[in-house]
């Protein structure tokens, strides 16, 4: 017996307007390839650029709560702000963010990273020295490489000491195209 | 010798099963579920009761203690937003009380656990895990705070467990 996509849909708006719905994901569409987008109560938890199955689910509920539910209305603001930052219309994001579940370290890299402005780039090194840990700059790149909010967070404006892009979580194709967009490569 | 039910039971108190998130819950159940609803009110009704007892399910999933017997739970919920369908409609349809699988009040189903423990503990451990109520429901039941039945079924439980161990 199948459910009605439109039943279906008028469930999942339901949920999210009452408000008992913890995390709401959903895939949205970009330049970049499809985005998964997940909404707690607390602000943006994740961004991704893969498919997130079952364990990835479990992972979101693991600090959000067990309400995980895809839901298009929860992702609404964060699909908006990246339509008009993908159309060069915003450079700064206005979101607030869940980092529950993170280590106070990587809070601290993620917060000095969230300052980087859009257009420039820094190195591993100086967000390191940053966050007083000169010599952490190895540290700093595994945070950059698990961040859970890229684009958002943006850790496509991190390179190497030499200003060799060296890595990126959702690939160089898509570090090159975010620092395109924002002008720093031409 | 155990029943079947006193032992499903007996398996939830000793392992606490995760939870899992509400979309592989809501994937895995909203077909039967439908099933159900569709059976019991017919195909125009059903969708209004389908909406109602997920959005049920979803504000009493953040309180589930485990995520054991999900299936029967949902299912409860839905028979129990179907009555209330069919009530709201003034139908005459009979209401049956569910009874365990030989017919045994679920009281007597756990007798073989919970015998012997004091009396507030053992109605708080049968309410709990032979009724599925919460622990406001049980609280009510008991005269006591929420926190008070929460404690008395912890307790409760810890009892039967070292017993079954030394046994």
């Amino acid at each position: 017996m199948t459910v009605s996509p439109d039943l279906d849909r008028r469930f999942r708006e339901a949920a999210s307007s009452l408000g008992l719905v913890d995390l709401g994901y959903d895939v949205i569409d970009s330049p970049v390839g499809p985005l998964f987008v997940g909404v707690s109560t607390k602000g943006l938890a994740a961004l991704s650029f893969h498919q997130q199955d079952d364990s990835d689910l479990e992972r979101l509920a693991s600090f959000a709560g067990p309400r995980v539910l895809r839901s298009p209305r929860a992702v609404d603001q964060v699909r908006r702000e990246l339509d008009e930052y993908f159309a060069r219309r915003r450079r700064i994001f206005d979101l607030s963010l869940d980092l529950r579940g993170l280590a106070p370290f990587t809070i601290s890299v993620l917060d000095a990273l969230g300052k980087v402005p859009f257009g420039e780039t820094t190195t591993y090194g100086a967000l390191a020295a940053r966050v007083g840990r000169p010599r952490a700059a190895r540290a700093v790149g595994t945070v950059m490489n698990r961040n859970r909010i890229p684009i958002v967070l943006p850790c496509h404006r991190v390179v190497g000491s030499t200003g060799a892009l060296v890595g990126y979580g959702g690939g160089l194709d898509r570090k090159v195209a975010l620092l395109e967009l924002e002008g720093v490569l031409l | 010798m155990l029943t079947n039910r006193a032992r499903a039971a007996l398996i939830t108190m000793m392992h606490t099963v995760a939870i899992p998130p509400f979309e592989l819950f809501y994937e895995e159940h909203r077909a039967e579920v439908m099933r159900l609803l569709r059976r019991r009110l017919g195909r125009e009704r059903a969708d209004d009761a389908f909406q109602e007892t997920f959005l049920r399910a979803l504000q009493a999933y953040a309180r589930l203690d485990h995520g054991e017997h999900l299936r029967a739970w949902v299912l409860t919920i839905a028979r129990n937003v179907a009555i209330d369908v069919v009530r709201r409609t003034r139908s005459t349809e009979e209401v049956v009380e569910p009874a365990g699988e030989d017919g045994l009040a679920a009281y007597d189903d756990l007798a073989p656990l919970t015998d012997g423990l004091p009396p507030k503990e053992r109605a708080a451990v049968v309410l709990r895990y032979g009724y599925d109520l919460s622990y406001d429901q049980i609280a009510h039941a008991l005269g006591s705070s929420a926190d008070a039945a929460r404690q008395a079924t912890s307790t409760g439980v810890r009892r039967i467990r070292t017993r079954r161990i030394e046994q």
